[in-house]
């Protein structure tokens, strides 16, 4: 018979961080601090990458180029996320949303700014460069200026 | 690129099929639970530990939600597998159906006349928002967790935005998935949800991540689930009954970044490796007699019905409407409650996907009710890994 509470034991406890190398793309971080949204280009084939990336993985150059993106995207889909993981318990309710670019790339970020009722497949949202005020580079969709 | 032509070397069939119960296993560490489904698949092939050849383990969560590094060893060492050729398969939520797979080849290439595939998973023993954040990590942890706390029913939940924007599919049409899947569930034993629910259930339950609430996702589930295939060879010298003989397996993958997807009214995958194990089958859709797909979410269901090609594209939500799903329908799909409702062990469920398949087609589901009538004998399993990043489709035949 399996009861709601067995016998266990606790295993040992670890904390676990990651240090993630970011030499590669340090210019689209330190491109987000200047609120500049960047992406590669690769100079030999000439294919765009957002995220960003430090090689083609069309064809396989390493010689890439830094290209600052619009902001202005059209909202592809989205969703409400109100159950939460461990990570992001002090956030209130976020929306995440992707977005196609004019120069066609998609990006996914948290939506800002709307109410969840007014967001929809197929509307404009500005794409902007963020620090957190915990000092957490990022970047958001926001309401267009003047709408 | 994959060649579209796989020829085989030899034929295999599976014949033993083991699965555990599912649900919240608090009873067993993950050798134990594994020890469930392994001897009942010996049992079933009439075979002992020493006559396996190749093992392959499909498990996900090792280390991260349950306390064991390598599983495959463990468990291997406690149901007397140890000495054989053995190796753990990730491929997300679609495991079981890689290490299905690679015991598949091992056999299938001469490597081995007898191997096993084992899939297990032990999802309960930490609390649900760190089993929130581990799964959530599961895509592209750098560009779409770190920032943005996606989680795997708002990776699906984009899905589902985009396909009831471009298809006009509603709430109710995922409500009704998951009405459908735990009623079979109800009917079988084994499953992790013992209940049947009500359109009104479904659609007054929390949000999770908007548009899913809580009965469009499946729930975090305990199980495991054993696989025996041979040669045809040892399938006559063991005098085996009624072999299943593995018929077309194809396999795909997706982009890590969901920004990266083709669209977001189906999975590419899906579609590419059912393709290639409609061709390597050599069958087609309508031929298919019972089918198992991966409803993680309800809306994975109405998308799958469409990119396997059970139906045409955007009326996937007009099949399940139409109850063409249900035993008795066009195509009965997830009769044994689906990952909806007869639950997820992530690494397990790709053999369970096939135990549940194998006992259709041997028309010997221990629960008659939920018996599929065979025309053609032939069996469809679809099984996702990550949102969309792998794909595995097996096809069985009696």
């Amino acid at each position: 018979m399996i009861l709601a509470s067995m016998p266990s034991i606790k295993s040992r406890e670890v904390k676990i961080v990651h240090d993630i190398p970011i030499s590669k793309t340090l210019k689209f971080w330190e491109g987000l601090k200047e609120g500049k949204i960047l992406a590669t280009k690769c100079k030999k084939c000439g294919k765009l990458y957002f995220p960003p990336s430090a090689d083609c993985a069309n064809c396989l150059s390493s010689d890439m180029e830094w290209v600052q993106l619009s902001n202005e995207a059209t909202i592809e889909t989205f969703t409400h996320v109100v159950v939460r993981p461990t990570t992001f318990q002090q956030e209130k309710p976020y929306t995440v949303a992707i977005g196609m670019l004019p120069e066609g790339v998609r990006v996914l970020a948290w939506l800002t700014g709307f109410k969840l009722s007014e967001v929809k497949v197929g509307m404009k949202a500005k794409l902007m460069a963020k620090t957190t005020p915990n000092g957490r580079l990022t970047y958001e969709f926001t309401r267009p200026e003047g709408t | 690129m994959l060649r579209k032509e796989v020829t085989p070397m030899r034929k295999v069939a599976i014949i033993g099929v083991g699965c555990s119960k599912f649900g919240v296993r608090n009873d067993v560490n993950v050798a134990e639970l594994t020890f469930e489904a392994f001897k009942s698949s010996l049992e079933d092939a009439g075979i002992a530990p020493k006559d396996i050849e190749f093992v392959a383990v499909g498990s996900t969560g090792a280390g991260a939600w349950y306390e064991e590094l390598l599983p495959a060893v463990v468990s291997a060492e406690y149901c007397g597998l140890t000495g054989a050729g053995l190796a753990r398969c990730e491929a997300a939520c679609a495991s079981g159906s890689a290490a299905f797979s690679m015991a598949y080849w091992a056999v299938a290439s001469g490597q081995a006349e007898i191997a096993g595939a084992l899939g297990i998973e032990k999802m309960r023993e930490i609390d649900t928002p760190t089993m929130m954040e581990w799964i959530g990590r599961a895509g592209y942890y750098l560009w779409e967790f770190h920032n943005f706390g996606l989680t795997f029913p708002a990776y699906y939940a984009l899905y589902a935005t985009a396909h009831m924007a471009r298809y006009g599919t509603t709430e109710e049409d995922l409500a009704l998935v998951a009405v459908k899947n735990h009623k079979y569930a109800s009917m079988n034993p084994i499953a992790h949800f013992q209940n049947r629910i009500t359109v009104d259930d479904a659609l007054s339950s929390m949000i999770i991540a908007a548009p899913l609430k809580l009965y469009d996702c499946c729930p975090v589930t305990d199980g495991s689930a054993s696989i025996i295939l041979a040669s045809e060879e040892k399938v006559k010298e063991l005098k085996i009954d009624t072999p299943v003989w593995v018929a077309g397996i194809g396999y795909a993958s997706g982009t890590a970044n969901m920004s990266k997807r083709l669209n977001y009214v189906g999975l590419e995958a899906s579609v590419l490796a059912s393709h290639r194990a409609y061709e390597m089958a050599k069958v087609t859709p309508d031929q298919v007699d019972v089918a198992v797909v991966h409803d993680c979410f309800t809306i994975a269901e109405i998308m799958a019905y469409e990119d396997l090609g059970f139906c045409k594209k955007g009326e996937g939500a007009k099949l399940v409407r139409e109850g063409q799903t249900e035993i008795g329908g066009k195509i009965p799909v997830n009769v044994d409650g689906g990952l909806k409702a007869k639950g997820h062990p992530i690494g397990a469920t790709g053999c369970a996907m096939i135990y549940e398949l194998t006992k259709q087609l041997r028309e010997e589901a221990v629960e008659r009710s939920r018996q599929v009538p065979m025309k053609n004998y032939i069996a469809f399993a679809h099984n996702v890994g990550g949102t969309g990043h792998y794909c595995y489709v097996t096809i069985l035949r009696r």
